[in-house]
């Protein structure tokens, strides 16, 4: 045990001789959930968009003044031809024109009906998707308007409550999931390099002649990473609580507790790397290139998994981070208690045993 | 020249004798691309759906029946109380619950008009907004079907004044979010590969020693720049080969623009990036500072692309912030070239203040490498 002990200060002066990496380490993760927290959404807010008004009567004026009270649209130009639409298009400058057809007041009194085309740009489709739901609601609100007085027959209306988030801000979306990428990202990184950076610098072959036995090695060069992370953890939660005023309707205690676990997860995938790499450099390229993307995109930070093509559910399943967006919404947002999210915390568990046992079975004991 | 040449032919040997890491820069990235390029899309579909029916006539069975049709909505469950429905939203089993009061049909005859309950689960706000626009547009087109049986036989009414909406997606008709996706994981990718091998390059020369050894020797500032930079640019304008000719053939993204635009300007841009690789090089200690440093700035430029979630809605200082983002600039490139086949004159301004940012960052990382120690 003492030599456990002295073992796990050696790790602790290492990262603390490194005042430039700390630094960086603390620093980075508070500028980075401070920025993302504020800049990333999937709202819509002041699209650029035109007009290509054929009618110009006061019922399509009106329509306008509708679209350009709202908060989603800015209206950039008006155009007055069709060509004009393809060069504005190209250029970027707007992401959607509407097209009044002619006539289009006369039209809807005398027929009942009159047309409206929404151009989108759809080189983005999610974007332009949003924006032509947008559009059709705002229209859909105008038409209810002027059909007032129209008895309908038969009258169904759904009464809608939004639970959990009732003013739909993207902060409680994007903030659980912006700290679990960065703890995730950080942690991993952390310690991707720990056992490759003592076989570069040789120092690995007095590790191997000591009485240390590659069990305590592994979890020796975990511990010092978790205090680390865990500061890390409690700075991201202040901040997501105070700056961004995400609510904590669950308990304290076991968000704390899915934290650690959740930390300890990330930091033994990242000595798995370390051990099954040769050189700090691919040790680095597999946390790095390997992580990024995959937790990005399959944890349902941004994208919702339950759209994605099958396979790709079944794949999300082997990213931790998935499971601990989860559990910190469900903590967070919902109030839920372990008897809620065992199943989730029953998987991190069981993913990280599984990477510490592959760590300890791959640590080589011999010098190549 | 022969000096560089030297340099070049070096830094290629030692990429190619690192077999661990070919795999990495050449599979990894390409394996990525085919399985993420899925993974990216706002389309809410396979709503988890479920309904509490407290009236069980005909009229409530024919509305759920609409639900159950339509491709958004996976009818789940039919919860027998509001207390069962509630503690499955709380477990996340359940997105949308629609509860149809009793005497739902008896009030739609005797009063024409009847509420009808749906609670959403709206942690995921925008989400929860499209999922609200699915019920409503299903509720409506009920209540307009109805409307024309009944219509039919009774009194003649107002007519109503309908404002028909009709939504043209351009350049992308059929909302494939691939063709959008695609080239802009190619960006990430390349990105990706080229910052994080030269930030890692000098200074891994550095905690080896042999930096040393290229500083005693009369290679000039620029030229060791330049050697360092050339088989980077290489391997990144490979990857972005391969990587359109997946995006070709697997995904049929279309290339409507011309396809040289498109490798000048990556060049341009790889330069860019390669320039912020070598200045973090020049400028850290150990690998692992260079590392955390590029990471940071990597993670900013993905998520403050325009790639995931727009521009448009980020704060004022957050826009103002992305103009500095070389990846912002190469996605709207290369959706402009490959997607509308925009022409140079299109691109101007995108290629202009990428020139400059590349001569700014190569001269810095020219400027920081010292040839002491």
């Amino acid at each position: 045990m003492k030599r456990f002990i002295g073992f796990i200060k050696k790790e602790f002066y290492h990262i603390f001789r490194d005042k430039r990496s700390l630094f960086i380490l603390f620093g980075m993760p508070i500028v980075q959930v401070l920025l993302f927290g504020f800049a990333i959404t999937n709202e819509i807010n002041n699209v650029d968009i035109a007009i290509l008004d054929h009618s110009k009567d006061a019922t399509t004026k009106e329509i306008i003044n509708k679209i350009a009270a709202s908060k989603y649209f800015s209206i950039k130009q008006f155009i007055d031809n069709e060509a004009a639409i393809e060069t504005a298009f190209k250029k970027g400058q707007i992401k959607a024109v509407l097209n009044f057809e002619k006539d289009f007041g006369k039209k809807i009194v005398a027929e009942g009906k009159a047309t409206v085309q929404i151009l989108t740009d759809a080189t983005d489709p999610n974007t332009a998707n949003t924006i032509s739901n947008y559009v059709s609601s705002i229209l859909q609100n105008y038409q209810r308007e002027i059909n007032k007085d129209v008895q309908l027959a038969f009258q169904i209306v759904p009464k809608t409550r939004l639970i959990y988030n009732p003013e739909l801000k993207s902060v409680f979306m994007f903030v659980p999931g912006v700290m679990t990428i960065i703890l995730m990202l950080v942690s991993a990184m952390m310690t991707s390099i720990s056992i490759t950076r003592e076989k570069e610098l040789g120092t690995m072959e007095i590790l191997l002649v000591s009485p240390l036995k590659p069990f305590q090695v592994i979890v020796g060069k975990v511990v010092p990473y978790i205090f680390l992370a865990v500061i890390n953890a409690i700075i991201i939660i202040l901040l997501s609580i105070f700056v961004f005023r995400m609510p904590v309707q669950g308990s304290f205690i076991l968000l704390g507790a899915e934290s650690v676990l959740f930390i300890i997860n990330a930091l033994s995938l990242g000595i798995l790397i370390s051990t099954v790499s040769a050189s700090q450099q691919t040790a680095m390229m597999v946390s790095l290139m390997g992580l990024m993307l995959p937790v990005i995109l399959l944890s349902g930070f941004i994208f919702p998994i339950n759209s994605m093509p099958f396979p790709l559910q079944v794949i999300s399943n082997i990213i931790p981070a998935k499971w601990f967006i989860i559990i910190l919404k469900g903590i967070m947002l919902k109030g839920v208690g372990l008897a809620i999210v065992w199943k989730e915390t029953l998987i991190l568990m069981g993913m990280t045993l599984l990477f510490i046992a592959l760590s300890v079975k791959k640590y080589k004991i011999r010098l190549e | 020249m022969n000096i560089i040449r030297y340099i070049i032919q070096k830094e290629f040997r030692q990429i190619f004798r690192n077999k661990a890491m070919l795999p990495i820069i050449f599979v990894l990235p390409l394996v990525q691309l085919i399985i993420l390029s899925n993974a990216a899309t706002f389309e809410v579909k396979n709503i988890k759906f479920g309904y509490i029916d407290n009236d069980k006539t005909s009229l409530s069975r024919e509305l759920i029946e609409k639900f159950d049709a339509s491709t958004y909505f996976n009818v789940l469950t039919a919860f027998p109380s509001a207390k069962i429905a509630s503690s499955t939203m709380l477990k996340g089993d359940v997105d949308v619950v629609l509860e149809i009061p009793r005497y739902f049909e008896r009030n739609l005859q005797k009063e024409k008009k009847t509420d009808l309950s749906v609670t959403i689960n709206a942690i995921d706000g925008a989400a929860a907004g499209v999922e609200n626009v699915y019920v409503n547009q299903i509720v409506q087109q009920f209540n307009k079907k109805a409307q024309v049986t009944l219509m039919l036989s009774g009194t003649p009414e107002v007519r109503p004044q309908n404002i028909d909406t009709i939504p043209l997606f351009w350049y992308n008709e059929t909302l494939n979010y691939k063709t959008f996706m695609v080239p802009g994981i190619l960006v990430l990718l390349v990105t990706m590969i080229t910052l994080f091998l030269s930030g890692m390059n000098v200074v891994r020369e550095k905690e080896i020693g042999t930096l040393e050894q290229i500083n005693v020797t009369p290679i000039k500032k620029h030229q060791f720049i330049i050697g360092k930079l050339f088989p980077f640019l290489i391997l990144g304008l490979v990857l972005l080969t391969v990587g359109l000719i997946i995006a070709k053939l697997l995904f049929n993204v279309p290339i409507v623009g011309s396809i040289a635009l498109m490798y000048g300007y990556t060049i341009v841009y790889i330069l860019v990036i390669l320039g912020i690789g070598l200045f973090i090089s020049n400028y850290t200690d150990t690998q692992q500072q260079a590392m955390f440093i590029a990471w940071f700035f990597m993670v900013i430029f993905i998520l403050m692309s325009g790639l995931f979630t727009p521009i448009e809605s980020m704060p004022q200082w957050a826009q103002l912030l992305t103009e500095f983002n070389p990846i912002k600039y190469f996605v709207q490139v290369m959706r402009m070239v490959m997607l509308k086949g925009a022409g140079l004159a299109d691109i101007y301004p995108q290629l202009i203040k990428t020139v400059a940012y590349a001569l700014v960052m190569n001269g810095l990382a020219v400027l920081s490498y010292k040839k002491v120690t």
